[in-house]
């Protein structure tokens, strides 16, 4: 694959090197830290960034204590990663609130970041946070964009504050009296993509800047953006004194050496990044989680977060307790099938486990199978759920015609019930390593 | 005229930096280590990449050595006409009618902006014009694109949000068939390419496309952003698995970025760039010429 694989992959190859030969040479470290550099280029990491990294990181391999070490490799691995996360500003910065509301955040980016979508992922995610938010439609320029806001603002169910085609400074400065007089305690204010060499434009968010007095201002940026990302970033923070960066389309393949640059660059953290379509699909942005995937350790921190956001603390103390009674039916299965469709792409779900890289499974097939085993249960009555081992042939047979399945569809769905079933009750038992072979060949399946 | 001394009124005190150094590196005289090392830089930094910058900077020292080069303004040339002769490479489309040009693309790149202006480049050439907006998933985006279909003064033909986009194709196919129409613009909704499903939809829509019109010429363009590193050759390549790319539409090189990326594309998968994209006005969309593309990455007038 050469060109195409990622940042992960080609370290590991790099440290893979090293790692099976126990000693270092300085020669070996100048090879590794060569790899490391086309990589981090390939990555789109900026060229200076790169060259100021892989100058800090082979000083600190060079040293005394890592040649000599038992594990040269795994130190270099280890260095590498310690400075990616200081790179990247070491902790997560968590978005500022003002004394006094409301919260101005105002966003700004380069045309087609991701500013309008952001703003709805970021809207919904603080009213789940019990905040009041609003939004002020300040992009008069792009055709439709009021429009387009008007219609994220419906899914998240948020108002907005619009003036139509009027002057935006004037706009986001009445939004603001708005929000005072209707107690929304903050306001999000959606601004048209701009080049940052617009001068023109630039002044303009410096006036609403100077209008509204953000607690944050926002800058949005493509995780797919190449060398040209500093350029942006720094001269947006030049301009406006930027507060933090919002890191989009993450989802994608690439390998967002964007956000390494960034942070090294202006000085600001990155607080939040995109990683899908759906609303929801919005992650505080976390420096050393994100080197680790870089650098293909996984993220299990992350899935495990996902899955609690999937499923409510409520129904996860009854699944508990289901499962410690040895009571898990049909029922929870379903409930199981709901919430690991809420996690999302599996891809991005498989690529966060330690040890396993973004794997090609078809996630439309997956999705497919878990909707037909949900219409499935949902076609049994209430006590075929509860005691499953009713089902014979001819509920069966109703089943199937009912869900629009096959016989065999049904079989399979409840023969993969027993074998859940089956796991719980060796986890409850103690029987550990025989559950995680189970899952193992459960993975399988679902490949 | 070319496209960027239109860009050059814009241009303000990042990219003057950039050509000062230039300048200040092809009038230093002698050919030293640091020269190469800046020469690097400026390839890297237009998003060239890694590889194929080591691929041009040997062909370049071959070059030299063979030709027994010692002044840097002769080594300016020398690049130049690599590069070029990289991009030209790929040949550019010819048209003929009826001419189907759909338009693909990851998200944000200017998908619906290029249809806007490629229906007035069209329309001014006298030709008959329908836009089918079958970008139903972006919120309002076929409410956007109706206005640049006003501007343009062509047909669009629109369903409503979350409507089977092969369905709006279609019916435009339909449309054009019983016009009697020249060009069809398809206007697809961004799709990251590694979202199997979402690809599997635009290969949908491209066979609607050919049973529909089966005598039209069809055109499958890539829009790539300038701003994009080096993700943009796995769009390509991705995106030309999909349904046969045939181009790319290059936007937003009106900023800083320089869209090095799409001579790292044109070495690696043959696939030409047919136009560019200069601003966000209606006539801002030209068509790609090698030899200021590449005077735009060294910044010369």
């Amino acid at each position: 694959m050469g060109l195409f694989s990622s940042l992960a992959e080609k370290l590991g190859n790099v440290f893979s090197k090293i790692t099976s030969r126990g000693k270092l040479t300085e020669g070996d470290i100048k090879q590794a830290m060569r790899e490391i550099r086309i990589a981090l280029l390939e990555a789109d990491v900026n060229y200076a960034v790169v060259k100021d990294f892989v100058s800090k990181v082979s000083e600190k391999a060079v040293g005394e204590a890592v040649l000599k070490s038992l594990t040269p490799g795994q130190q270099v691995v280890k260095i590498v990663n310690d400075e990616l996360v200081e790179l990247m500003g070491s902790t997560n910065s968590k978005l500022e609130v003002s004394s006094k509301p409301p919260t101005v955040i105002l966003m700004c980016g380069l045309q087609g970041a991701g500013k309008t979508t952001f703003c709805g992922k970021l809207g919904g995610y603080l009213l789940k946070q019990g905040k009041k938010p609003m939004f002020a439609a300040c992009d008069v320029y792009r055709p439709a964009a009021i429009n387009q806001l008007q219609v994220v603002g419906k899914k998240v169910n948020i108002p907005v504050f619009e003036q139509g085609a009027g002057n935006p400074v004037k706009i986001a400065a009445n939004a603001v009296e708005e929000a005072k007089k209707l107690g929304y305690d903050t306001v999000i204010v959606d601004t048209a993509g701009r080049l940052h060499i617009n001068e023109q434009l630039m002044t303009e968010l410096k006036e609403i800047k100077q209008k509204t007095a953000p607690t944050e201002i926002l800058l949005t940026v493509d995780a797919m953006t190449g060398q040209d990302a500093v350029n942006v970033a720094k001269t947006f923070n030049d301009e406006l004194d930027i507060t933090g960066v919002i890191l989009t389309k993450l989802d994608g393949d690439t390998r967002g050496g964007a956000a390494l640059s960034i942070r090294s660059v202006t000085g600001k953290p990155i607080k939040f990044c995109g990683t899908g379509e759906k609303p929801t699909d919005i992650e505080p942005f976390y420096p050393d989680r994100m080197a680790s995937r870089i650098l293909g350790m996984g993220d299990v921190l992350t899935l495990i977060e996902k899955a609690q956001n999937a499923v409510s603390e409520e129904e996860m103390k009854k699944l508990e307790k289901r499962m410690r009674e040895n009571k898990f039916t049909l029922e929870d299965f379903l409930t199981q099938f709901k919430s690991l469709a809420k996690m999302g792409d599996i891809n991005d779900v498989v690529a966060m486990i330690p040890g396993m890289n973004r794997a090609n499974v078809d996630s439309r097939a997956i999705d497919e199978r878990i909707n037909k085993y949900k219409s499935i249960i949902l076609s049994m009555t209430p006590q075929e759920r509860n005691h499953p081992e009713i089902i014979k042939s001819s509920r069966r047979k109703r089943i199937a015609a009912g869900s629009g399945t096959t016989v065999q569809e049904v079989n399979a769905l409840l023969k993969q019930y027993d074998q859940t079933r089956e796991m719980m009750r060796a986890a409850n038992s103690g029987k550990l390593p025989q559950m995680q072979q189970k899952i193992v060949r459960q993975k399988r399946r679902f490949r | 005229m070319g496209f960027f001394s239109k860009i050059k009124e814009g241009l303000k005190k990042t990219k003057e930096a950039i050509a000062y150094k230039l300048n200040k590196l092809f009038t230093g005289g002698v050919l030293t280590d640091d020269f190469y090392d800046e020469l690097e830089e400026i390839l890297i930094t237009s998003d060239i990449g890694a590889e194929t910058t080591d691929t041009v900077m040997d062909r370049l020292k071959g070059e030299i050595d063979k030709n027994h080069v010692r002044d840097t303004a002769t080594v300016r040339t020398l690049l130049k006409k690599i590069l070029v002769e990289l991009l030209e490479e790929n040949e550019q489309p010819t048209y003929e009618y009826p001419l189907v040009i759909m338009l693909s693309g990851v998200n944000g790149v200017g998908k619906t902006t290029a249809i806007g202006k490629l229906a007035k480049k069209f329309k001014k050439a006298g030709k008959s014009v329908t836009i089918a907006a079958a970008d139903t998933f972006r919120a309002a985006a076929a409410d956007q694109l109706t206005v640049w279909a006003e501007r343009a003064n062509v047909r669009i033909i629109k369903h409503t949000e979350g409507a089977d986009p092969a369905a709006v194709v279609f019916d435009a196919a339909q449309s054009v068939k019983s016009k009697n129409g020249d060009v069809l613009l398809v206007d697809t909704a961004g799709r990251l390419h590694n979202k199997k499903n979402l690809m599997e939809e635009l290969k949908k829509i491209s066979r609607v496309v050919e049973r529909e019109l089966p005598d039209a010429m069809v055109m499958n363009y890539i829009v790539l952003d300038a701003t994009t590193g080096q993700n943009a050759i796995s769009q390509v390549e991705i995106f030309n698995e999909a349904i046969d790319i045939d181009g790319i539409v290059l936007t937003k090189l009106d900023g800083t970025a320089k869209g090095g990326v799409v001579l790292a594309i044109a070495g690696e998968l043959g696939v030409p760039v047919v136009y560019v994209g200069v601003g966000e006005g209606i006539d801002d969309l030209e068509d790609f010429n090698a030899e200021e593309f590449v005077n735009g990455i060294m910044d010369e007038q």
